[in-house]
């Protein structure tokens, strides 16, 4: 299978099992609508006579030589062979847990996934030390033969538990060593209460943080609110300013969320990289199509727009030395994860849980509040190995959306949690979220190409 | 070649047969929380 595109004058072909990314002439992009395996000695004659009346013989005949070549090397055109693969997807060591410390928050965000705080539950509570602890044992019981054991401090705020976040990243350090095992603390905050202490610790001890802000003021503040309407931004930009550079502006995201009232949510990223931060991430709500704010198919056009728009600020900012990074841009064509990784997706569900301030247990945090996707509980011991079980089987092979597109190597099956939420199973695809996410890859891909274009003919000059 | 520049070097199938040793960190660990993307994480081994 085969993916190509044009964007930002650039005529990209992807090779969707190899990863192959080639960046191809008129002539080839065209030739590629006509050809394909199994390959003759010779440009076949119907498609050279198609293709006269645009170029010459000799041209059509050499790029098909190309075309057979790459097909050969296995970067074109190349077999879908990993199904075998994904049939050995079965449950994993738990790893990686969202730990809930905080079921309460001090800021009533109008989109909040976590209805400001309490998933919906109705109840704002906090995690005891006994329950994070047991959630921590379990972690070093459960993730086998991983060493690297990932905790995020999520809510919630979890800042308004400090006490607890502090006491249990001493705990978890402290059995490392037997365990031979190490935890990656990070933390998810929106920044209101952070101080010197509260920065230093989190320096020190945390491998990421992540800050939550939507960009411009008057963006952030219209949906991030304190409890008595007015807006966060002026509380929290420079205690953010000042984390980062303690940290050297190493291992942290700033973190927006775009919604209907900022389509033209580049902006915001631009403001944050001029704020002075260089990680930058900002994504699309997830909500009730009913909702004011609720991005639709309607919006799409908008959006495509405005990641094209902010792909070429990227490569202009890049021209210029103004280095920064969008995360949803990131991407590495050739260190990145595996097929096996790429296979399995988030691995919410298996190896990865949330556990709320009761102890119980969840496939991940989106998953917090429905009855069914409850899998145990901490306090209790109970873990539903079924149901872990069907979740290390919601690879892109059992998504039938997802075997036949393009971008599976890329999202892998996306988020099972918007899955169910928004079509009422894991294994369905969403299809509003793909087509945002295909739009983002057709971008951070194109980044790569005009890059390499630029490159080809600087060498060439 | 005249036509075509290949970009990347690496071939996701060569990564197939040696992968999924589980290092890596969990994607939705970093800074995503509400839309996944896995081909943005680092391969850890």
């Amino acid at each position: 299978m085969i993916h190509k595109y044009k964007l930002n004058g650039l005529n990209i072909v992807l090779d969707v099992n190899s990863g192959g990314v080639h960046l191809v002439d008129e002539l080839t992009y065209d030739i590629l609508d006509n050809v394909e395996p199994p390959f003759e000695e010779k440009c076949p004659e119907k498609v050279v006579e198609k293709l006269m009346r645009f170029y010459a013989q000799e041209d059509i005949e050499s790029c098909y030589e190309e075309v057979k070549e790459l097909y050969n090397d296995g970067i074109l055109f190349s077999e879908d062979d990993y199904e075998k693969f994904a049939k050995y997807s079965v449950a994993s060591p738990v790893k990686a847990m969202c730990l809930l410390v905080e079921q309460d928050c001090n800021l009533r965000c109008e989109y909040c996934f976590a209805s400001t705080g309490d998933y919906g539950l109705g109840k704002r509570m906090h995690m005891d030390f006994e329950t994070g602890k047991k959630a921590l044992d379990f972690l070093l019981e459960n993730s086998g033969d991983r060493e690297n054991l990932e905790v995020d401090f999520f809510g919630g705020e979890p800042l308004m538990n400090w006490e607890v976040v502090k006491r249990l990243t001493e705990y978890g350090r402290s059995r490392e060593k037997e365990y031979g095992k190490r935890f990656r603390f990070t933390i998810t905050t929106n920044g209101m209460l952070l101080d010197d202490e509260k920065a230093d610790f989190i320096n020190r001890e945390m491998s990421n943080v992540v800050m939550s802000i939507d960009g411009r003021k008057e963006v952030n503040d219209r949906v991030r609110k304190r409890v008595d309407g007015t807006g966060c931004y002026d509380r929290i930009m420079d205690k953010y300013k000042a984390l980062a550079e303690k940290r050297n502006y190493e291992n942290y995201y700033v973190r927006g969320t775009f919604t209907k009232y900022n389509l033209d949510f580049s902006k915001d990223v631009l403001h944050l990289y001029e704020q002075g931060f260089d990680q930058i991430s900002v994504e699309p709500v997830t909500s009730e199509p009913s909702q004011s704010y609720a991005l639709t198919e309607r919006d799409l056009p908008a959006i495509f727009s405005e990641y094209e728009r902010l792909a070429n600020i990227i490569l202009e900012h890049d021209r210029q030395g103004k280095h920064f990074n969008f995360f949803h841009f990131m991407l590495d064509l050739d260190q990145g994860p595996c097929a096996i990784k790429r296979l399995r997706g988030c691995g919410s569900g298996n190896e990865y849980v949330a556990v709320t301030p009761e102890g119980d247990i969840y496939p991940c945090h989106q998953f917090v509040g429905y009855d069914e996707y409850k899998m145990g509980n901490i306090n209790d011991g109970t873990f539903n190995s079924e149901m872990k079980n069907d979740f290390a089987k919601a690879h892109i092979y059992s998504k039938e959306d997802c075997k036949k597109c393009w971008a599976k190597f890329y999202c892998s099956g996306g988020c099972n949690a918007n899955n169910f939420i928004y079509t009422g199973n894991i294994l369905t695809a969403h299809k509003l979220s793909c087509e945002i996410q295909k739009k983002r890859l057709e971008c951070a891909i194109m980044i790569k190409a005009a890059k390499a274009a630029e490159e080809a003919e600087k060498a060439a000059e | 070649m005249k036509h075509i520049i290949t970009i990347n070097k690496a071939n996701l199938k060569k990564t197939a047969a040696k992968g999924g040793c589980g290092k890596c960190q969990a994607s939705c660990q970093s800074a995503c929380k509400t839309s996944c993307t896995v081909a943005n994480q680092k391969c850890e081994k």
